[in-house]
């Protein structure tokens, strides 16, 4: 019988700063009114016995950007997981627009976007394909056409090509040109830069950034450096920092 | 979410299942090259004795249908799982539950429908009489959905687990034993000449309670698949 490993520890805290180093507290104030836009609260994630984090709070306004970062194993999908919805935390809630994610079920989902380790595409598809997919399964956005998605990520003249044949980095750039086609105000991003060359992340920074400018919001988490080149409100979580 | 987009993306999703499907066609004909052999090699091994072998057709063709459509449950959301595509299907705008009837539909198409075109050729080698063909067709095109229904439940439980299909067999056959004795049952009654209302009724009922409740019991079980 192996002992329960799992012991929480309340002191451990976790620091959250944003860029112009307000720091938030991590004590919940469940009774305030929310008016964030996106909002977690208190959120514990146990896997095998191990407190990966707990007690973790933040909140996302419109044109602001949650950055995740911390060693390997911190936590880092698991948490991204949990805030799209896939994964449930042990304890604590995620809220879109004050309501927990968990009881709105596809009315959340239509305001989200992920991309997560693996690409979500088929192999046997062409990349336009793939792409009408996603547009259906989402709320599909009007001002784009599928073709545009695929050149804004570089991936024109590639349209009929089935997507076995493309490269890794094309590859990643057609899941994010999946961001794109749909209306989705919440980008979770789990490292969107892997396998991308250098102009590639330079391209991908400007489509956030220009998703952060229309409004958007985005979670992620990367080994990267990110340079947007505007003044864009990142907010910094490190999940190794205890 | 409109009644309208939710209808397109069913459909989407189908033509996109279908698709590839057709891509993959050797795949897709294992299922029913296995019910064609199964059932064709019952002949010989039983000999020349037609009373025998008609006694035991509706028996062999049922149990050979079942085993195709268990040996091709697995396909049904491996290749989704293993690329993300089930993520995305979780966490789109529409209701899941939706989403997989579309997938259960595409899977029928490619794996059931088959069986149940090939079935009158099998049950003229398994010298079941004229007659009863009709009620034989009847069976499968009221069976096959339910065992494709019914197996959706048992893969999406069991698509997280890298050696899952020990467990889906034994968690899903048990399930299939209802749809396997009325069906022979039925296709027997017809061959002895007396009216079998009864046992369609029930594989009716057995067909529209899958319906039903099975894309529900499979979202739910995705959901703690992925999870």
């Amino acid at each position: 019988m192996v002992a329960n490993l799992t012991c929480k520890r309340g002191t451990s805290r976790l620091i959250d700063k944003t860029e112009d180093n307000k720091t938030y507290s991590n004590i919940v104030t469940t009774s305030a009114v929310s008016t964030a836009t996106f909002e977690a609260q208190s959120l514990e994630c146990i896997r095998d016995d191990r407190v990966l984090f707990d007690d973790l709070c933040f909140t996302i306004n419109p044109g602001e950007a949650l950055v995740l970062e911390g060693r390997n194993g911190s936590g880092k999908t698991s948490l991204l997981r949990i805030i799209c919805g896939i994964r449930l935390p042990e304890s604590g809630k995620v809220l879109w627009e004050g309501t927990d994610i968990f009881h709105l079920g596809p009315e959340f989902h239509e305001h989200t976007a992920y991309l997560g380790h693996k690409d979500g595409s088929k192999q046997d598809l062409t990349p336009l394909e793939n792409l009408r997919v996603a547009q259906g399964l989402g709320k599909a956005r009007e001002s784009i056409t599928l073709e545009e998605a695929l050149e804004q990520v570089g991936l024109f003249g590639f349209e009929d090509v089935p997507t076995r044949n493309l490269s890794a980095g094309q590859q990643r750039r057609l899941a994010i040109a999946r961001l794109l086609v749909t209306d989705a105000k919440l980008w979770i991003l789990d490292e969107p830069f892997t396998s991308l060359d250098r102009k590639g992340i330079e391209q991908m920074e400007r489509l956030f950034e220009e998703h952060l400018k229309r409004g958007g919001m985005a979670a992620m988490t990367t080994h990267h450096r990110i340079g947007f080149k505007e003044e864009v409100k990142l907010v910094r979580i490190n999940l190794s920092d205890r | 979410m409109s009644t309208l987009s939710l209808t397109s993306a069913f459909t989407l999703l189908l033509k996109r299942d279908m698709t590839l499907a057709y891509r993959r066609r050797s795949e897709l004909v294992n299922p029913l090259l296995f019910f064609v052999l199964v059932t064709a090699m019952f002949p010989l091994g039983i000999g020349n004795d037609p009373k025998l072998i008609e006694a035991v057709g509706p028996g062999v063709i049922w149990v050979a249908a079942l085993l195709a459509a268990l040996l091709s449950l697995d396909a049904m959301f491996r290749s989704d799982f293993e690329d993300g595509s089930l993520e995305q299907f979780m966490l789109s705008a529409h209701p899941v539950s939706i989403l997989v009837l579309a997938k259960i539909l595409a899977h029928w198409l490619v794996t059931g429908l088959p069986l149940f075109i090939a079935a009158p050729l099998l049950a003229v080698l398994l010298n079941i009489p004229g007659d009863a063909i009709p009620t034989l067709m009847l069976t499968l095109i009221l069976g096959t959905p339910v065992l494709s229904l019914i197996g959706s439940v048992g893969v999406a439980l069991t698509v997280g687990l890298r050696r899952g299909g020990v467990i889906l067999s034994l968690l899903v056959l048990p399930l299939y034993v209802p749809v396997l004795i009325f069906a022979t049952d039925a296709v027997k009654t017809a061959i002895v000449g007396i009216p079998t209302t009864a046992q369609l009724s029930i594989l009716s009922a057995m067909l529209v309670g899958s319906l039903v409740l099975a894309p529900l019991a499979t979202a739910a079980s995705l959901r703690i698949s992925l999870s």
